[in-house]
């Protein structure tokens, strides 16, 4: 059985800003474009922190908005104020 | 009947504008900031020539003695263009605006005790003026300045310059029960009190300083420093607790918008310093002209402000902008906050 984990998220202006900074903090991702989506694949574990996100956006992000770009995602979470991490085996 | 619903897949046939990709390397979808700054600033084919500075072009990088290879360097970390900017301001105002409705209904300022009123009407109030030559000031800056980047984030500072100034005046309301004797009384006090004559004569030394570079530097890193931890903050330390809680909801823009300020320079001061050595020099060359004339016109200030904890209350507060250029790349800069020594910029 495979560990991946994955999120999708929707392509927006914030969303780029998001799945740049898990492609940088996550060097095992996989980036997947679809209409309208990204899916990043990782195995084990995919992180979203806060601090990498605020710094590319340049302002302070809450986490909790992450919710607003989200569409799916695979694996048990993780989450404390300043990472979101989806982890799995 | 089976419907059969078929995706297909629509790609755009450029990502952003062609100068975004050739700056980036790559036609990749770019961040609304850097597709409404980079590159915007007009380079060749000026028809003509400024007559008032014949040996310079309309937009000219020899106007400061800093050199960059590449002017857009200087990104702004808040990452402001129009929209972001104007939404941000926005929501700020609207918080100040419900602490201004506040401090008015339960009469914080208007019923404060005399000395408290007076301490702010001299002190605090005449600020709007200075406010109001940091607009100008940041206003040669944008004028003179070069590149996109840095010009662009100075235009929004200088519109921050009024509204601050503005919400200094409303204060002067606020003390007055929208009368407007304290904003009378705080612009002779700007004019005549000896407590601000050495602060309005640095300012009136800036309005003719050329360098916008210099300019940047005086205004907004060095005279602010001083002047927002202790004339919008700390000065809640002399108040009596009524005065200090309407003192402290009625600057509280003020302060969140000096660490925002903060952010934003030391990015450009370490962008300077960091491309090359003689602009580190020249920097550092800068704040020893100007701290300690600051420090000496702000004295007066300090002192009719916290009495015989001046000395601590200055020191203090330059020890954060010498920490700062210390950060930024530029050698640390010696400077002894007092007594002041009669330096002149």
């Amino acid at each position: 059985m495979n560990n991946n984990v994955f999120i999708a998220l929707q392509t927006s202006d914030e969303a780029r800003a998001i799945i740049d900074a898990i492609l940088e903090d996550t060097p095992a991702a996989t980036r997947s474009d679809f209409p309208a989506m990204v899916q990043i694949d990782a195995p084990g574990r995919l992180v979203v922190r806060r601090e990498s996100v605020s710094e590319r956006l340049g302002r302070d992000w809450n986490l909790q908005e992450l919710h607003l770009s989200l569409i799916s995602l695979s694996g048990n979470i993780d989450e404390s104020d300043d990472e979101f991490c989806l982890v799995r085996g | 009947m089976q419907p059969d619903i078929k995706i297909s897949d629509i790609r755009p046939i450029r990502q952003t504008f062609s100068h975004i990709a050739r700056r980036f390397g790559a036609d990749k979808p770019a961040t609304r900031y850097q597709e409404a700054t980079f590159d915007l600033q007009p380079e060749v084919n000026f028809h003509y020539k400024p007559l008032w500075q014949p040996q310079y072009d309309l937009y000219d990088v020899r106007r400061t003695a800093i050199v960059m290879g590449d002017w857009y360097a200087f990104r702004d970390p808040r990452h402001y263009y129009y929209g972001v900017y104007v939404q941000a301001r926005a929501r700020q105002q609207e918080v100040q605006e419900s602490n201004f409705e506040f401090v008015d209904r339960r009469g914080m300022l208007r019923d404060a005790a005399e000395a408290d009123r007076a301490l702010l009407t001299r002190l605090l109030v005449p600020l709007r003026h200075y406010e109001w030559g940091a607009n100008m000031n940041n206003c040669a800056v944008v004028a003179y300045g070069y590149g996109a980047a840095i010009t662009q984030a100075a235009q929004f500072h200088t519109m921050d310059r009024l509204g601050l100034a503005q919400y200094l005046t409303r204060i002067g309301l606020l003390l007055d029960g929208n009368g407007t004797a304290v904003l009378d009384q705080a612009r002779q006090d700007w004019l005549g009190d000896p407590c601000w004559q050495g602060v309005r004569a640095c300012m009136e030394e800036l309005f003719v300083t050329a360098d916008w570079f210099e300019v940047l530097l005086a205004q907004n890193f060095l005279f602010d420093g001083l002047v927002y931890p202790l004339a919008m903050s700390r000065l809640e330390q002399v108040l009596g607790p009524q005065a200090a809680s309407g003192y402290a909801l009625c600057t509280e823009f003020a302060t969140n918008w000096h660490e925002e300020n903060v952010r934003w320079m030391d990015a450009n001061l370490r962008t300077a310093a960091a491309e090359s050595p003689a602009n580190a020099a020249l920097l550092k060359q800068w704040i020893e002209r100007w701290l300690p004339a600051w420090i000496d016109a702000f004295w007066p200030w300090a002192t009719a402000a916290f009495g015989d904890q001046a000395g601590a209350a200055v020191r203090e507060a330059v020890d954060r902008p010498d920490a700062r250029a210390e950060r930024a790349g530029i050698a640390a800069v010696a400077s002894s906050p007092s007594p002041p020594r009669g330096g002149k910029p």
